[in-house]
């Protein structure tokens, strides 16, 4: 067999670490939802976007195997998801810049 | 050794480049939806109290069932994928099943909940909405361009699978070669990371 038809079978492609990684982000979803019915203030977005994102890493991290491919995939979708945050915050703030005078 | 040889003996496969031509699409996907979470976060910006009265209508206990019908069908997915590469062809065909039922749930869900709005006067263009004031607008605008384009990636990552299931049934997908399941599995969890972002962002604003 080639090289770049590798099996991967180690721990992370086990049926019990995705139930794993299920159970998570199922608990995380319950704890975003008791979050939103108390009023932390302007934290509340912040709040919900710090859940959504972790679960969203798990969700890259396991279930789209990002853990166990190659540093390349691992290079690539972290420089993809910077220069989208990038974009955000430079966009954002100019324009609550703009608003604001 | 002539090229006819070298085609009978060595046929091309690039599971890699397979696998990174799929997440340079989600790539442009991300864009695709990021430029409407910027369009998203802006308006919130801008109406902040509108978009708290607007998302108090929105129905946060379908919103949270078809956030866990969707989870769950990501982990269907991955566990087909590691139900073939044990070779264990019947249960990955079961597990792609169960994952087209649960998105249809998540489409029934999602009808349900579109037509109770439609049905209180609430579709983009309706007197009812434009009655409201901007900010509602503009809410339920961006509600309805959200998840309706969302709901269409869900229709599309069914149709794949179901084509996944019956290349796992002719045995063109199997335990040495899965690459498209993988691919299909790619596809449809980043489906469900731009759902796990529009769920609290237009369903838990209190």
């Amino acid at each position: 067999m080639e090289k770049n038809q590798e099996k991967h079978l180690d721990n992370s492609h086990s049926y019990g670490n995705y139930i794993l990684v299920w159970l998570a982000l199922m608990a995380l979803t319950a704890v975003t939802v008791a979050v939103a019915g108390i009023n932390l203030g302007g934290l509340t977005v912040a709040t919900a976007l710090i859940i959504a994102s972790v679960k969203g890493y798990l969700v890259l991290t396991i279930f789209m195997h990002l853990k166990s491919e190659s540093k390349t995939f691992r290079v690539f979708v972290s420089v993809a998801l910077i220069f989208l945050i990038v974009s955000f915050i430079l966009l954002f703030s100019d324009y609550s810049f703009i608003a604001r005078n | 050794m002539s090229t006819q040889e070298h085609t009978v003996t060595h046929i091309h496969r690039d599971d890699i480049g397979a696998r990174m031509g799929m997440w340079l699409f989600l790539f442009t996907e991300l864009l695709l939806f990021g430029g409407m979470f910027i369009l998203y976060s802006i308006y919130r910006y801008t109406y902040p109290d509108a978009f708290h009265l607007a998302a108090k209508d929105l129905n946060t206990i379908i919103g949270t069932f078809n956030t866990a019908i969707l989870l769950t069908s990501s982990l269907t997915m991955a566990l087909s994928i590691a139900a073939i590469q044990r070779d264990r062809k019947s249960l990955s065909i079961f597990l792609q099943f169960i994952t087209i039922l649960l998105a249809l749930g998540f489409m029934v869900n999602k009808y349900f909940e579109w037509s109770a709005k439609f049905s209180h006067g609430i579709y983009p263009g309706s007197e009812v909405l434009l009655a409201k004031p901007s900010g509602e607008i503009v809410f339920y605008g961006l509600y309805y361009v959200m998840t309706g384009l969302h709901g269409l990636h869900v229709i599309i990552g069914m149709v794949l699978i179901a084509i996944m299931m019956r290349f796992t049934y002719k045995g063109i997908i199997k335990a040495d070669s899965y690459v498209k399941l993988e691919t299909v599995g790619l596809y449809w969890h980043l489906v469900d990371i731009i759902w796990i972002f529009l769920f609290p962002l237009f369903y838990l604003i209190t």
